[in-house]
């Protein structure tokens, strides 16, 4: 391969770093109207009336839209391919504002007006009467006999949905496996254990906030302009959203400034279509805030993880258990999938003897709604497991890295609840990588026995990944290409670029594939529902693996296209070509053809006689060299006898999945007194196939470790459990990690040819916001022999467990 | 009530008529349509609007247009040369890979303006706590620190050769 695998210089940072890469907010029209949402100020209730009076009369207010003029529709939110299996559809229930209040900050109405400032005082005069109930914000509160459900036309109590997974027999209870533990291996000879641990409700805090503007076009088509990392899946809810067909909606998507999956839920784009048209189709701009983008959109769900596993005092695992339970929120948005993912990795990514047993519950409760977040209830499955690997290796004074190389997943795994495999394997070989660079041997033994208040300690984490979302949903892209007369092309794709890189990798793969050169491939970035092929968007780990294929097959087939045309040329290269400026060239190009390959005057040549390598039209082989590929590409154009415009689309499905996976290591320092821990040296390994672009590669890596350290040391939103409200909503009191708190960022590869990706590659974007937390939480327990249980380790946290420890 | 209010921003003179209680963030991307300069919080947390203000680093959506009357501003839409030649730091930015998203990119360019300006050598330690008010969601910072110790080096080795 001679582009992909290559560190090529990203299409898009010329213009992100000279401010000419246009996102949403910069496209806006300059007569615009503005929106603000109307949020409820109670966690769980039922708006009885609104008195409008006082917000109309602010100059500049336009109109004012509430839950009792919004169309009678529920819709889905979840950024899923639809299903037209009524049984796997993305569950309908919320409106375009929601006169059932179900979280503190719930959309009950919204003001339009022709400046910011008058919508927002509008907003702010709105008088809201209330019939309230008690919230209910925990799955604890949720599940309660007797709780009042929050969604009675779906769903008889708050459960959206249980799932009960197994391995080893399908019947396989955890109870029978303590029975055949103690039977088999004596009582006296294993060790169980029952922890309980807890993953924080995160807030994906990409820096641009959602926003979006809105309009009705020339042909009655209410067109949206959003930040979304999956604008056909927008188009589809805003029309169930509305009660209208798909094609009279229209969704653009321009650069967006990151979405790590709240942008691949549908956020505000319904009642930002809905707002233009109840204005006559003027436009109309709706810009969350950050305090509701924090309290009012997604977020990672937290998840209760309880526990139980039995371990032979030789090392080897028997039996798992976990009881998972997800707190959903108000809205179902991305529904059960997040949850029963973190239990199909709990299960998968160690071999217990006897058997695991996994109930995962997704639980509604009255407060802000989890969706997607980057790994997908991975990160949490990782919490649960790695904690528990630890803990079990501890108890029976194990090391915790021959604790998972004794029982960890390995090459041959299958997932029995969805075949899901590894096709190319290189986990050990990463955990090799990562032991080796941190100096774990040495340092397990240096580390050990300290005392003192400032300790060392070393810990890993390991994790498994899948690439897409085949079988469990549909896995569709598409791609399209246009060769200019300049023998250049414009590529088309569905896949979104979100930050991550796409463009770029989809450039390497198009000039891999038909032959033209990186310079000569022209990216449209912009996605537009109208024009852009389908593709269900920036989720799952899943364009460069899926949409890919979709890339390659198009540049294989546009190239195939070419050869044919230039086959044509060289054959008709005394009736057509003659009186071209390119008469002689190609009379050349088709005597030197004739005379490499034998073939007499006459003799037809065919298209598989050619290929097309760095811009220019060969001889199959390399020699020798015929024309420019622009010599063909303008023949076609203008050809008076035989004009095609050579232009290329792929459909591909996929029906394939494989495996990533890889580690962390690191080497922390605590301070006990303060309740610091200082990373002193980390590292992530990945098992990603083949890298299309190594320097992007890291990138996503950096940026995913960087996410796992804020999921494990800071990052936690606090709802009050009395009001359901969010307490730290700014960026202020909620902490992602800023520049000091990131430490040097170590990263490698285990590259690994991965037969099924179209190039060898396998799922890399989200699998590095996985490790990090786990792994420092080992480290901390090999530092001060304290298992901290929830993330994230606070300094509160962590003081409070080493007073109990009696260590400080 | 429209006030006049007078700045030169990159390079150019310019007289406007402003509410007084607008942001300066507002002032040049509503009026000026300077784009570059983004929103991310608007309460001064995350960085992304920072412009200079006679040199200074500043967040813009904390920075009342009135107050820059007379001053002189800068944004990523003022640094290229005279024919289009990216300034040394935006170059660094490219090669270094330090940009995804993007969204963060010209707030920390404009940083690294002001930190070049200095003339001063820094460390990448000072660096970190140099650009730890701009909050970057997808590149952990590692390549923007790497560009931005390329830049300073080079910058501050060709001042001292001079």
């Amino acid at each position: 391969m001679k582009v992909v695998g290559q560190g090529q210089i990203r299409v898009d940072a010329y213009g992100k770093v000279t401010g000419e890469a246009k996102y949403t907010a910069d496209l806006e029209p300059k007569d615009i109207l503005h929106g603000k949402v109307v949020h409820s100020t109670i966690a769980n209730g039922l708006v009885k009336r609104f008195d409008l009076e006082k917000a109309l009369k602010v100059p500049g207010v336009v109109k004012i839209l509430t839950c009792f003029d919004v169309p009678d529709c529920q819709y889905p939110t979840a950024g899923h391919p639809w299903s037209t299996e009524l049984k796997h559809q993305d569950i309908c229930d919320r409106k375009i504002l929601n006169q059932r209040v179900r979280l503190y900050g719930d959309d009950i109405a919204a003001v339009i007006a022709e400046t910011e400032v008058a919508a927002t005082q509008a907003a702010s005069l709105i008088q809201v009467e209330y019939e309230e109930y008690e919230p209910i914000v925990t799955v604890e509160a949720a599940m309660k006999e007797g709780a009042t459900p929050l969604h009675p036309d779906i769903r008889r109590d708050n459960v959206i949905v249980h799932s009960h997974l197994t391995m080893g027999r399908p019947d396989f209870t955890f109870e029978q496996g303590l029975q055949e533990a103690k039977e088999q291996y004596g009582e006296e000879n294993i060790v169980v254990l029952e922890d309980t641990y807890y993953t924080p409700r995160i807030s994906h805090c990409h820096i641009e906030l959602p926003v979006s503007w809105a309009y009705v076009d020339v042909n009655g088509k209410v067109t949206v302009t959003s930040s979304t990392q999956i604008p056909h899946i927008v188009r589809r809810c805003v029309a169930q959203a509305l009660g209208i067909d798909i094609g009279k909606v229209r969704i653009i998507k321009p650069y967006i400034g990151g979405g790590f999956g709240n942008k691949q839920d549908v956020l505000y784009e319904p009642l930002n279509a809905f707002m233009t048209m109840a204005v006559g189709g003027r436009p109309v701009r709706l810009e969350i805030s950050r305090e509701e983008t924090i309290y009012g959109t997604r977020t990672r769900h937290a998840i209760e993880g309880r526990t139980k596993g039995i371990v032979a005092r030789d090392g080897r695992l028997l039996a798992r258990k976990l009881d998972a339970y997800a707190n959903n929120g108000a809205y179902a948005s991305h529904g059960h999938a997040i949850c029963a993912n973190c239990g199909n990795v709990y299960k998968g990514l160690y071999r217990d003897e006897l058997g695991t047993e996994v109930d995962c519950s997704t639980v509604y409760t009255s407060s802000p709604t989890a969706g997607a977040m980057r790994a997908y209830g991975i990160p949490q499955a990782v919490w649960f497991t790695e904690c528990q690997a630890d803990d079990m290796a501890a108890a029976i004074d194990m090391d915790p890295l021959e604790f998972r190389l004794k029982n960890g997943v390995q090459g041959d795994y299958v997932d029995p609840s969805n075949g899901i495999a590894f096709h190319s394997y290189g986990l050990e070989e990463c955990i090799r990588r990562g032991r080796e660079y941190i100096g774990w041997d040495e340092k397990r033994k240096l580390y050990a026995n300290q005392t003192g208040p400032v300790r060392r300690g070393v810990g890993m984490a390991m994790f498994i990944y899948k690439s897409g979302v085949y079988p469990i949903s549909l896995e569709t892209a598409s791609a399209r290409m246009v060769l200019n007369q300049d023998g250049s092309i414009q590529l088309f794709m569905g896949a979104t670029e979100i930050g991550q890189g796409a463009d770029t990798v989809f450039t390497q793969m198009a000039a891999e594939t038909t032959g033209i050169s990186f310079d000569r491939i022209y990216i449209v970035s912009t996605q537009d529902t109208d024009t852009t092929p389908f593709d269900t968007g920036a989720y799952a780990s899943r364009q460069t693996y899926v949409s890919g294929m979709a890339c390659k097959a198009c540049g294989e087939e546009l190239r195939r296209r070419i050869l044919e045309y230039a086959a044509y040329m060289l054959n008709h290269d005394v009736t057509d070509i003659s009186k071209t400026v390119y008469a002689e060239q190609v009379k050349k190009a088709a005597a030197d053809v004739r005379e490499v390959l034998g073939l007499q005057e006459g003799e037809e040549i065919t298209e598989d006689m050619l290929d097309l390598v760095d811009n220019q039209v060969v001889v199959h082989g390399g020699n020798p060299i015929l024309f420019d590929v622009a010599v063909v590409a303008e023949v076609a154009f203008y050809s008076l006898d035989r004009s095609v415009h050579i232009t290329a689309e792929v459909t591909h499905q996929c029906k394939s999945n494989t495996f990533a996976s890889g580690c962390c290591f690191v080497d922390v320092e605590v301070d006990m007194p303060l309740g610091l821990v200082t990373v002193k040296d980390i590292i992530n390994v990945h098992d990603s196939g083949t890298l299309i672009n190594p320097e992007t590669a890291k990138g996503q890596v950096h940026g995913g470790m960087s996410m796992s350290l804020g999921f494990g040391l800071s990052e936690e939103m606090l709802v009050d459990e009395k009001t359901g409200r969010v307490l730290n909503d700014n960026l202020l009191d909620y902490k992602i990690p800023t520049a000091m708190d990131v430490p040097d960022l170590k990263v490698e590869f285990v590259v690994k040819h991965d037969p099924t990706g179209p190039f060898g590659n396998k799922a890399l974007g989200e699998p590095p916001a996985i490790p990090v937390a786990p792994a420092i939480r080992n480290a901390i327990l090999h530092a001060t022999g304290v298992h901290m249980n929830t993330a994230p380790m606070t300094a509160q946290r962590l003081i409070e467990k080493f007073k109990e420890q009696g260590l400080i | 009530m429209l006030k006049i209010i007078h700045m030169k921003v990159n390079g150019k003179e310019q007289e406007l008529a402003v509410d007084d209680r607008e942001s300066l963030l507002d002032t040049l991307r509503n009026r000026l349509g300077l784009t570059s300069v983004k929103k991310g919080c608007e309460v001064g947390e995350c960085g992304a609007c920072t412009v200079l203000v006679d040199g200074e680093a500043i967040d813009s959506c904390i920075y009342l247009t009135m107050w820059a009357d007379g001053k002189s501003i800068m944004t990523v839409e003022g640094l290229k040369g005279p024919n289009g030649e990216l300034s040394p730091i935006q170059k660094a930015f490219i090669e270094e890979a330090a940009v995804q998203c993007g969204f963060c990119t010209p707030g920390l360019i404009m940083s690294a303006v002001e930190i070049v300006g200095t003339g001063k050598k820094y460390n990448r330690e000072e660096l970190r706590k140099l650009i730890s008010g701009h909050l970057c969601r997808c590149t952990g910072y590692e390549k923007i620190l790497n560009a931005m110790e390329r830049i300073v080096d080079e910058v501050y080795r060709v001042s001292h050769q001079e």
